[in-house]
């Protein structure tokens, strides 16, 4: 049980006040009743926790969807100074840029509702998922190193899809300043094996419907209409990414003394980032980014290749267009007004994603007047949202809202309270089909492990960091 | 009887195990977190790999040592049955592992274990023995 006493700011926002070594107070976005979560567990902890690293600018922040993690709380977005400020591994997490990307098809639910069941089954043999899966392609080690230094723009030239795909992925699906040099043999061992798999536990590929439309200039400005078939994909940059991770957290563990930097959870090493160690890790992050990019391009191609096949349609009458595509497990050299004046930060994003809004440089040329789609999957059959970045979200939480719905049982609880139960029988009563390569995830997946994800999204709505533009609900979900 | 229990941690996944030496600890913890990934039941001690691993105290030395028994799998698709401490002492540490190769026809695995992390973790010496927790992000 947390024992930080957190003071109201408004319906939205709670304050965690600056105490013992803290160097900035927290915020942690929350309506009455994820606060009445957040009692649970560990997660307000470790908001304070990242308070105390060296040259964190204005507040820890805290998401909606926030929860217990490891070193940062899950759902944790914290900015730090180029010139004193760290980066930390743990602060993106194993899974780098592990992330979501939404694609739009020209089906209507109505037009397709009886081959849903054909194209899940050819989506699940297809795909490769689950624990240990291997992908199609198998990399020569000159390849991977293209693809660690290129991510998805490897994959449209490699014949994976078209260069349209890049425009409307987060950074043109490249990450700059990667270097494959920075990346160890483990971990390029590890890459070779795995690209184009969606991996297991929270990772999935869902076909949805769009159900509701909250803002329609938004929603025709990402082609999303109602009764709309879409796909979303949730994946990352596998065991290449989780061994760059693990790499330097070990190595910045093993020389934490030298940089005398006292931490509060060894979970938490970092280096600063103007040392060459801190640079080498970012070189190496921007690898793993550039490799989940590469993934999700791959998986996306091969989710159109199915729906031709499986339906029989061309790819123009299918229209799979890429809406967008968000990276949640991040640190990023951005720009931002501190007290008056423009400043590079370095904003490290732990389950959450960046929300820019209309205008910025960042956000897509067809998208512009709008702002950046934020993609948030729910649970498992709950579905999705669709949002659009607010300039509030520049001036509260460096550009960020909220990735998911957010645990809110551990996995034991979650398997223990399903015991007996059919999670997938209860999912098709609901109309969803699932098929899952382990019955263990699907229980440690059920839906009531998560926080309601409109509450989650509600916030962020209501507080103006991002505003709803569309509700999909799901209608076959493939998991690992 | 397994020589672990499971933790509740929201996300992850976390143990606690126990041992009556340091050895049997640090043997234990590999065991188990086989046990996570693995239904071992199924395995056989088929042939054996030895590993080092290096720390700045018992905390770090666990981590890197299950770090280096978690690669065998990770890395090489080999899965451990048993282990077998042969040395420990000041910051290091050399295992015998028995065990075999992976094979999907064959093996039923459970969990993807991604990394071992430092968050939670503790080694300590009580009155019966030895008792740690680690938390693995799965």
């Amino acid at each position: 049980m947390s024992e930080i006493k957190l003071t109201r700011i408004d319906d939205n926002r709670w304050l965690l006040p600056q105490t013992g070594k803290m160097r900035v107070p927290g915020i942690i976005y929350a309506n009455e009743k994820i606060y009445q979560l957040l009692k649970g567990d560990e997660s307000t902890k470790q908001v304070a926790n990242v308070a105390q690293l060296p040259g964190i600018v204005n507040y820890s922040l805290a998401m909606p969807d926030v929860h217990w993690g490891y070193g940062f709380p899950i759902g944790g977005v914290a900015a730090f100074d180029l010139a004193e400020g760290i980066v930390s591994p743990g602060g993106v997490g194993y899974d780098i840029n592990c992330g979501c990307r939404l694609i739009a098809t020209n089906l209507s639910f109505a037009d397709v509702k009886d081959r849903i069941s054909d194209l899940t089954t050819a989506l699940y043999q297809h795909i490769p998922s689950g624990v240990g899966s291997t992908g199609s392609v198998k990399l020569s080690g000159k390849d991977e190193k293209k693809v660690l230094e290129e991510g998805a723009k490897w994959a449209v030239k490699a014949g994976f899809g078209s260069p349209e795909d890049l425009e409307t992925t987060e950074d043109g699906g490249t990450m700059a300043g990667a270097d494959s040099e920075q990346v160890s043999a483990r971990a390029l061992e590890r890459g070779k094996q795995q690209l184009g798999t969606l991996g297991s536990g929270n990772h999935f590929l869902e076909i949805e419907v769009v159900q509701d439309i909250f803002d329609e200039t938004a929603a025709q400005a990402f082609g999303l209409r109602k009764g709309q078939i879409v796909v979303m994909v949730h994946s990352g940059s596998r065991g290449l990414g989780y061994q760059i991770c693990d790499d330097y957290l070990a190595l910045m563990v093993k020389h934490m003394q030298e940089t005398k930097i006292e931490l509060p959870d060894r979970q938490l090493a970092c280096a600063y980032l103007h040392t060459t160690r801190g640079r080498n890790y970012l070189a190496a992050m921007a690898c793993g980014a550039n490799y989940a990019w590469a993934n999700r391009q791959l998986l996306m191609h091969h989710t159109r290749e199915i729906f031709e096949k499986t339906l029989r349609m061309s790819p123009r009458e299918l229209g799979m267009r890429l809406v967008y595509d968000v990276c949640h497990n991040i640190a990023k050299i951005e720009d931002f007004k501190i007290q008056g004046k423009m400043k590079k930060l370095c904003v490290h994003r732990k389950g959450a994603t960046r929300a820019f809004p209309a205008g910025h440089d960042a956000v897509p040329e067809r998208y512009k007047s709008v702002g950046q789609p934020v993609l948030i999957p729910g649970d498992m059959g709950s579905g999705s949202y669709v949002l659009v970045g607010q300039e509030k979200a520049m001036e509260e939480t460096f550009g960020s809202a909220c990735h998911g719905a957010g645990r809110v049982m551990s996995r034991t609880q979650a398997t223990k309270v399903s015991q007996g139960r059919s999670i997938s029988r209860e999912l098709a009563d609901q109309g969803i089909l699932v098929m899952a390569s382990s019955k263990g995830t699907l229980r440690e997946e059920m839906p009531e492990a998560y926080k309601n994800l409109q509450d989650v999204v509600q916030v962020m709505h209501e507080s103006g960091i991002a505003k709803k533009v569309a509700q999909l609900k799901a209608v076959a979900c493939i998991k690992g | 009887m397994k020589s672990y229990k499971l933790l509740n941690h929201t996300a992850d996944i976390g143990i606690e195990f126990w041992g009556k030496t340091k050895k049997e600890l640090f043997a234990n913890a590999v065991e188990a977190m086989f046990d996570l990934i693995v239904d071992l039941r199924g395995i056989n001690n088929v042939n054996e790999k030895v590993v080092t691993a290096k720390g700045t105290d018992a905390e770090d030395l666990l981590v890197n040592f299950l770090r280096e028994a978690l690669y065998l799998f990770n890395g090489g698709k080999w899965i451990v049955k048993q282990c077998q401490l042969l040395e420990i002492k000041s910051g290091h540490i050399v295992a015998q592992l028995q065990g075999e190769p992976y094979n999907s026809q064959k093996h039923q695995l459970q969990k993807e274990i991604k990394a071992v992390t430092y968050h939670g973790l503790n080694v300590k010496k009580t009155a019966q023995g030895w008792k740690a927790k680690v938390i693995f992000d799965v």
